[in-house]
């Protein structure tokens, strides 16, 4: 028996963690690919590697209607997989209680078919379990595996199932920019409450251009109102491992961290030499920001460096 | 309108937490404990409705050790009006709390259930949406703002895009967010209050669900520690070590 896995849309095309969620259950299996959305998704679902066949369903986003998507086709599979974005968490939980399935969620690393890891205590532990049921229902953390290869050509199933919701889907409020994913991004910037206003995030912003990099605020930052709520890091944020997050005018609590505790490579600018994020920086630049972000974009653009 | 609440008591989120050296756990012995943050917000949503005459009572159930009646207490504090406690010693995963509570909202028959979006010791994040399976009702998880009009839910909820909107008939299931509302801090005449508020203990064992534990944890370990660093003098010696670092980066 196989994997199935719900794809992870954005605004009707394929996200980039549908890529990596598909590597991480490419261990586990050959890969049905849910895509309840466009065409065009479904099309972009099939080239990836893993993936034997697409399964083209209505456009569906709300919770109760992809669980029930999910449940009628679960008899088929051992593992039902999704990522842990705000869509996973909601759905998945949910069919789980439907199916009568305790879920894993959050893993962060296959150790087997049925052994897993997934961080606790905001990434400050990490457990390692073994799932005893005969079917699992799982959600992984998409900045913890790399992307699965383009290249296939599986072929695409049109499944003929209506499904109704509950509830009903009245707007949404979408951050609209060409900043890359946070979620996914190789470079992140990420701003504190001190970068002090919305104007100030343009400094970040500045520097993130500079680099191709996505931004990311803290949670006192986006509280202030100065940054979108969906470049939140941390606990309750999103959890992001880029190869470089440059963290300016963050204090480091551990709620942030632990959404940047798989960063490969951490630079801190901070005017406080005891702050928790400089104790933990691979780099640290101890200043004012206000001073050292102009310099250090001039500097950037100056090297013609793009992402 | 009558809302039901569901606390969880967990490690206080400001205390750094250990991990046992065997590797059984997260040490729980000794530590402060309090009302997870994220129950907070739906304690403080409850009591707001009330305030604005739209819900007549307000019910609080944990589950767990003798010890939970404290965060009870708290939420009877901060206005809601009676409290549950199904007490248990075993740790129950998160399916197990979920059917318990199903069984909670069978008795009580709620028009809303409030829950957090995720319990900040093992942060799994599937309680509200799995109890919402069992009792067969619709779902808004993230909420950070809740309006009430009539039967009607409408819900604005944290996404990964930004934000969206949901409408939803009652009886409903929603979670909520840390940007919901402030969490007041009980007065103490309000703390003294509680303490004659009818709080009724009722052993898990009474409830007739199976709580087995479907995973094995093997074991729990730190993560790695990431060695202190460097510092560097100027904006100029830092622009050095990016160029270098982003030239060295794999393409993905
Ligand atoms: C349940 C729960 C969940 C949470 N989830 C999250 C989460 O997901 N993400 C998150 O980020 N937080 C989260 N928090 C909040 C977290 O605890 C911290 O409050 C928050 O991360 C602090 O943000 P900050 O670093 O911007 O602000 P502060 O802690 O106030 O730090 C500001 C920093 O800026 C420095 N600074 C000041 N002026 C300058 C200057 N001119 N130039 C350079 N540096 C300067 C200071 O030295 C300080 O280090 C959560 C909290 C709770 C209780
Ligand atoms: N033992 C418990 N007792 C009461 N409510 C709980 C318990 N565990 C979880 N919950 C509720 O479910 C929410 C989400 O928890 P979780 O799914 O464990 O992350 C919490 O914020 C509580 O509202």
């Amino acid at each position: 028996m196989g994997v199935l896995v719900l794809a992870e849309l954005d605004n009707g095309t394929l996200s980039p963690a549908t890529a990596r969620v598909v590597a991480a259950a490419a261990k586990l299996g050959a890969i049905d690919l849910l895509v309840a959305g466009p065409r065009a998704a479904a099309e972009a679902g099939a080239t990836l590697a893993g993936v034997a066949k697409v399964i083209l369903a209505t456009e569906t986003v709300l919770a109760d209607g992809l669980a029930n998507l999910l449940a009628g086709l679960a008899p088929g599979y051992e593992h039902i997989a999704a990522a842990a974005s705000t869509t996973g968490k909601d759905v998945m939980p949910r069919l789980a209680a439907q199916l009568d399935i305790q879920p894993v969620t959050d893993i962060v690393a296959i150790l087997g078919a049925n052994r897993f890891t997934r961080p606790i205590y905001a990434g400050n532990a990490l457990q390692t379990l073994t799932d005893a049921q005969a079917r699992h229902v799982l959600t992984f953390r998409a900045s913890a595996f790399r992307p699965a290869a383009g290249g296939n050509a599986a072929p695409i199933e049109t499944l003929d199932a209506t499904v109704a919701s509950a509830a009903r889907f009245i707007a949404a409020h979408r951050t609209e920019s060409d900043i890359p994913d946070l979620a996914t991004a190789q470079i992140v910037v990420g701003g504190g409450v001190s970068v002090g206003s919305a104007e100030g995030f343009k400094l970040i912003e500045a520097l993130g251009r500079s680099l191709g990099a996505a931004i990311g605020a803290t949670r006192a930052a986006v509280d202030a109102g100065y940054a979108p709520n969906d470049w939140q890091v941390g606990q309750t944020g999103k959890i992001i491992a880029p190869d470089l997050y440059i963290a300016v005018g963050i204090s480091g609590a551990l709620q942030h961290i632990a959404g940047i505790q798989g960063a490969k490579k951490i630079i801190a600018i901070n005017t406080d030499a005891e702050a928790p994020i400089v104790k933990i920086a691979d780099v640290a630049l101890i200043g004012d920001l206000f001073d050292i972000l102009p310099q250090l974009t001039a500097e950037l653009e100056k090297r013609g460096l793009k992402g | 309108m009558k809302i039901l609440v569901a606390v969880k008591r967990v490690v206080d989120h400001n205390v750094r937490i250990r991990v046992r050296p065997d590797g059984s756990g997260v040490e729980t012995n000794g530590v402060r404990m309090s009302m997870n943050p994220f129950c907070k917000h739906a304690v403080e949503a409850a009591v707001q409705l009330a305030e604005a005459g739209q819900a007549s009572e307000i019910v609080v159930v944990s589950i767990g050790p003798k010890a939970s009646n404290d965060v009870i207490l708290t939420a009877l504090a901060m206005g809601a009006h009676r409290g549950i406690l199904v007490e248990t010693d075993a740790a129950l995963e998160t399916l197990a709390i979920a059917k318990l509570l199903a069984k909670v909202v069978d008795e009580e028959q709620p028009d809303l259930v409030l829950l957090g979006k995720q319990a900040v010791d093992d942060d799994s994040n599937h309680v509200g949406q799995m109890l919402a399976a069992l009792t067969n009702r619709p779902q808004a998880t993230f909420a950070s703002e809740i309006k009430l009009d009539g039967h009607t839910l409408e819900v604005t909820r944290e996404v990964d895009y930004g934000r969206e909107t949901i409408d939803l008939a009652l009886p409903a299931i929603v979670t909520a967010d840390l940007r919901l509302n402030t969490p007041r801090n009980a007065a103490l005449p309000m703390v003294m209050k509680a303490r004659s508020k009818p709080l009724a203990v009722r052993p898990a064992a009474e409830f007739g669900v199976d709580l087995t534990p479907r995973l094995v944890v093997e074991s729990v370990a730190p993560p790695a520690e990431r060695a202190a660093g460097t510092t560097v003098a100027s904006a100029i010696d830092l622009a050095d070590i990016i160029v270098a670092d982003v030239n060295e980066m794999e393409a993905i």
